[in-house]
């Protein structure tokens, strides 16, 4: 018994820990909306390249802009990026899902799977490099790319949850009922799948911060004068051997906020899906 | 296992051709011919036609597609419309170093998370295990480019073992090459790394659970030799299904690695191509990523089939 409750405890730890890193980066961002100590915008070469000091809590850039303010303006673009690219995954991936379970074994079925298997193939950052060959480097990219290779995995997680649900016995009696299958899968499905999804949802948001901090970084995501911790990085890279917090600060941000979104997503797996607990700790 | 080869072999044409046809039309749509980017606003009308026909610009897309498609599948990806000289040599160039640079990650990664996985789930709820298992959130947490650039203030620019960049290239000697590639290779491996332990960890304690474990242990042998003779090979199998997939993403990762130390890879190649509209050259740099991914999922799948056969009668 005691061994439970310490578990119980760790799981929860994870929880806890995990929803108040995010929180606090998804403060930082919405606050920078009202109020930011320095102007992001504002260039005082006066002041460049400074470490961190009782003025700029975390330094200055080699424009002198404060980089506390870009760190909170920069989580508003991945944050942004990433909540958008999950939902594009949501929205067009779980009603595949939803319809190819309930067509399980059809053409439409097998069109819906191998169509994923083949969005699969393209990586991230080859549909950005696709899109930026088009239409120029945007942070719409960075969504739209993300976005995309969201869709397969929503789609593959929704089926696969979908496909035991549909053998349950209160499904036969909906079934019995005179539901259509479109109406079983949206009142009775995807209720069930719902948890999935929300813990899936935050393991991609993780992802979507990374992602676009890499997009950023190679100058296929946001452009200046929009700030961004990848494009923060892409600055620092030249001026890392006598200015290192330029690049160390930004990086520890992104750290931070992708290991807050995956321990709570772990912490939530543990809690919404009891089974896993025992094949995962 | 005949019939599910020749589904899967199918099913990966089918994807290859249509992966082909959304590269070679999306790309296709760019507004702004790459003839005109070229010579620029001022260019008289004559000019441009002639420099349309030189690049063959000027036939239908349709038939281009299929020019380039027929071209690929005989080696031959046409000709750079920046450089004027064949596709296929630049490409074939700068693998030289992108294909070593994910080989050399990978090989890291799983050396470094076999060891680490196995103490992790050998010492399941002990300090190590936890340690591990910490740590391997941290490392999965860790963007590879950021990870890159503290590797180059470490060892680089600080204890200066390593040069910060720059690819001297093979003929310089083995030694000297592998050594240029060794923090990028590291900077691939350990995200990779930490996701390969916690796999393998996981794999190895569903098998530790095992019926066949058990009798193992009763017949006498003790842990370590069980887990030697018995759970490793049998909790590989999943592990290599993730190494396999893995080396594809490293292919693409090594794109944002390559910018952190200027390594003339493929990356390096298809960001000038982008940004001179060159864009055969972006086309058969995407195609081969792409192909990269599918012919790998493709192996997993077969070698996944061939040791177990209940998945042959899922296609």
């Amino acid at each position: 018994m005691p061994n439970i409750s310490i578990r119980g405890f760790w799981i929860y730890r994870n929880l806890i820990f995990g929803f108040l890193l995010s929180l606090f980066f998804v403060l930082a961002a919405l606050l920078s909306y009202v109020w930011t100590p320095f102007d992001v915008t504002q260039i005082d070469i006066a002041n460049k390249l400074k470490t961190p000091d009782q003025i700029y809590w975390l330094g200055t850039d080699h424009f002198g802009r404060d980089i506390f303010s870009m760190i909170m303006v920069g989580a508003r673009t991945s944050i942004a990026v990433a909540i958008v690219a999950v939902g594009i995954g949501i929205i067009i991936g779980t009603p595949l899902g939803l319809l190819s379970a309930s067509k399980k074994g059809g053409w439409l079925d097998e069109l819906i799977m191998r169509g994923n298997d083949l969005v699969f193939a393209f990586p991230s950052l080859v549909i950005a490099i696709l899109i930026t060959a088009v239409f120029g480097a945007s942070a719409l990219n960075a969504i739209v790319a993300i976005g995309i290779f969201n869709i397969p995995v929503f789609a593959r997680i929704t089926r696969g949850a979908a496909l035991t649900i549909w053998e349950k016995e209160f499904i036969l009696a909906a079934k019995v009922a005179g539901k259509s299958t479109t109406r079983i899968s949206y009142e009775h499905i995807l209720p069930n799948v719902m948890n999935l999804l929300i813990v899936q949802g935050t393991i991609q948001f993780s992802l979507g911060i990374l992602a676009e901090a890499g997009l950023s970084y190679v100058g296929l995501g946001a452009q200046p004068p929009m700030p961004s911790w990848g494009r923060m990085l892409a600055d620092a890279q030249t001026m890392v051997s006598f200015a290192p917090h330029l690049a160390i600060i930004p990086g520890t941000a992104i750290i931070l906020t992708v290991l807050g979104l995956n321990l709570m997503g772990d912490g939530l797996r543990d809690i919404l899906d009891p089974k896993l607990r025992n094949s995962r700790s | 296992m005949l019939r599910y080869s020749f589904k899967r072999l199918i099913s990966l044409i089918i994807s290859l051709v249509i992966a082909s046809f959304v590269i070679f039309f999306v790309i296709e749509i760019a507004p702004g011919d790459p003839a005109s980017f070229m010579l620029g606003i001022n260019a008289q009308p004559e000019t441009l036609a002639a420099l349309k026909e030189e690049l063959g610009l000027n036939i239908p897309k349709h038939e281009r597609y299929v020019s380039w498609v027929t071209g690929m599948l005989t080696g031959d990806f046409g000709t750079s419309y920046t450089y004027r000289t064949p596709v296929n040599q630049m490409i074939a160039d700068r693998m030289w170093v992108s294909v070593p640079l994910a080989i050399y990650a990978l090989l890291i990664s799983t050396l470094l998370a076999f060891p680490v996985g196995i103490v992790a789930a050998t010492n399941r709820g002990k300090t190590g295990d936890v340690a591990i298992m910490g740590a391997t959130q941290l490392g999965i947490a860790v963007p590879n480019f950021w990870f890159a650039m503290i590797m180059v203030l470490i060892f680089s620019i600080n204890l200066r073992w390593f040069s910060a960049g720059g690819f001297p290239g093979w003929d310089t000697g083995f030694f000297l090459s592998i050594k240029s590639l060794t923090l990028p290779a590291f900077s691939l491996a350990l995200p990779q790394a930490a996701i390969l332990s916690r796999v393998m960890r996981s794999s190895l304690l569903d098998v530790l659970n095992e019926d066949y474990i058990r009798t193992a242990r009763a017949k006498g042998l003790n842990k370590r030799q069980s887990l030697w003779r018995h759970a490793l090979r049998n909790a590989l199998i999943p592990v290599l299904t993730i190494i396999g997939l893995q080396f594809a993403f490293l292919m693409a990762g090594s794109i944002i690695i390559e910018q952190v130390f200027f390594l003339p890879g493929l990356g390096r190649l298809v960001f000038q191509a982008i940004s001179q509209r060159d864009l055969i050259v972006v086309e058969s740099v995407v195609m081969i990523l792409v192909f990269s991914v599918i012919m790998v999922n493709f192996i997993v799948d077969l070698s996944y089939a061939a040791v177990d056969p209940r998945l042959r009668s899922r296609v």
